[in-house]
């Protein structure tokens, strides 16, 4: 497998919601939310009653896969920010790591506000998805010295039954 | 890649729809979308051209219920078949969990399936995958088209290393739950084996 799965921790998920309450707030944000590259929503904060966050979540990695291919083919290495402006809302979109960041925003706020808030955001994110990996990776690791992993859940996974496939569908 | 959420208690996995242009695999979404409960589903969305061409992907959030008690979620997602949009091909095969093949049973799209699934590997292999070592499903569309090839000689020459397969005729519904299940099983039981 090329590429881990994503997993998220209660505490990681706190510490992320955390952040983007704050950066919503600072930026005068109608709606903040994080997603992975491969479009499935992490957090979500702000005004998303009305918003189809799955449907944005899917074409938003579409948006930064799409550019990120362009990226490729001039020799760069990705176009970390995309920036959509519209007539009432403006979406800001920036990449940090394997995550992608999303900022919707009206008059009430600006674009300058906006990017300047999100470099913050973005380095306090990168800090906590980087734990994020290291505790997957701890966890996937044979346990021998222990370290310093306190409260690994145990994958509750391991025990699916063809029955528990079988309900889904019921 | 699937997405573990603890917080949420959620499982999300991506399947991709694969195959040769005009195959069906449009037609495979719409139908899970028509006959899937509204709230299981999430909405359906078509980047596609004028002429129904899918252009860039569709994708279709199914939220089917919970396993262990976690909410297992499948975003389920097409390429565009048509040759010349690889590079979206590509970009779409990011992160995939599961991939169903889509290939048109007709005698004159044979040349057109095989090198679909040549490309498939191809791109797979690019980014690290192999499609043996992939939950993967072969469903033969296009049943009801008179120059329907048999399935022993699909299975001949796309088939070659026994994945399960299904006939299919994806406007009338026929064979496409049972696709969806089998990959969606295959799925499961892969994060199990990683957990
Ligand atoms: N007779 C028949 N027609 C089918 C069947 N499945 C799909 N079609 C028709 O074939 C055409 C193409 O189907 P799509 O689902 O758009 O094909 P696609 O694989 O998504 O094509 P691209 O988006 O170009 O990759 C449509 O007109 C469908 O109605 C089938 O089983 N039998
Ligand atoms: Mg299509």
């Amino acid at each position: 497998m090329p590429d881990p799965g994503l997993i998220m921790y209660e505490e990681e998920f706190k510490q992320i919601d955390a952040e983007l309450h704050r950066l919503h707030q600072q930026a005068n944000a109608k709606v903040a939310f994080l997603v992975d590259k491969n479009g499935q929503l992490i957090a979500s904060v702000g005004e998303t009653e009305n918003l189809d966050t799955t449907s944005l979540a899917s074409l938003t990695a579409g948006n930064i896969a799409a550019t990120g291919g362009m990226a490729k083919l001039l020799g760069e290495k990705d176009f970390s920010v995309l920036f959509h402006e519209g007539e009432r809302d403006n979406i800001h979109i920036s990449l940090i790591g394997r995550v992608i960041l999303v900022v919707i925003f009206d008059q009430r706020s600006s674009l300058g506000l906006v990017r300047l808030r999100v470099k913050k955001s973005a380095e306090m994110l990168a800090q906590i998805l980087q734990r994020i990996l290291q505790k997957v990776e701890q966890t996937k690791a044979p346990s021998g010295a222990g370290g310093p992993g306190k409260e690994q859940p145990k994958s509750p996974f391991a025990e699916i039954t063809e029955d528990d496939i079988e309900k889904l569908f019921g | 890649m699937s997405f573990i959420n603890y917080s949420a208690r959620e499982i999300n996995c991506k399947i991709v729809f694969y195959g040769p242009g005009l195959g069906g695999k449009t037609t495979n979404l719409q139908y899970i979308y028509k006959k899937t409960n509204p709230e299981s589903k999430g909405k359906m969305i078509s980047l596609a051209t004028e002429s129904e061409r899918t252009l860039f992907f569709d994708f279709l959030p199914l939220a089917l219920g919970t396993i262990k008690g976690f909410k297992v979620r499948f975003h389920l997602y097409t390429v565009p078949g048509q040759v010349f949009y690889d590079a979206s091909r590509k970009l779409i095969l990011k992160g995939v969990d599961g991939v169903v093949f889509v290939a048109d049973s007709q005698a004159e799209r044979l040349e057109a399936n095989i090198e679909s699934v040549e490309n498939l590997r191809k791109n797979l292999q690019e980014q690290g995958y192999s499609l043996d070592g992939l939950p993967f499903v072969v469903q033969y569309n296009k049943r009801d088209l008179p120059s329907a090839v048999s399935v022993e000689e699909l299975n001949q020459t796309l088939n070659p290393k026994g994945a399960p397969f299904f006939e299919a005729v994806a406007p009338q519904g026929r064979g496409v739950f049972e696709t969806l299940k089998e990959i969606a099983k295959q799925v499961i039981l892969q994060i199990k084996k990683g957990s």
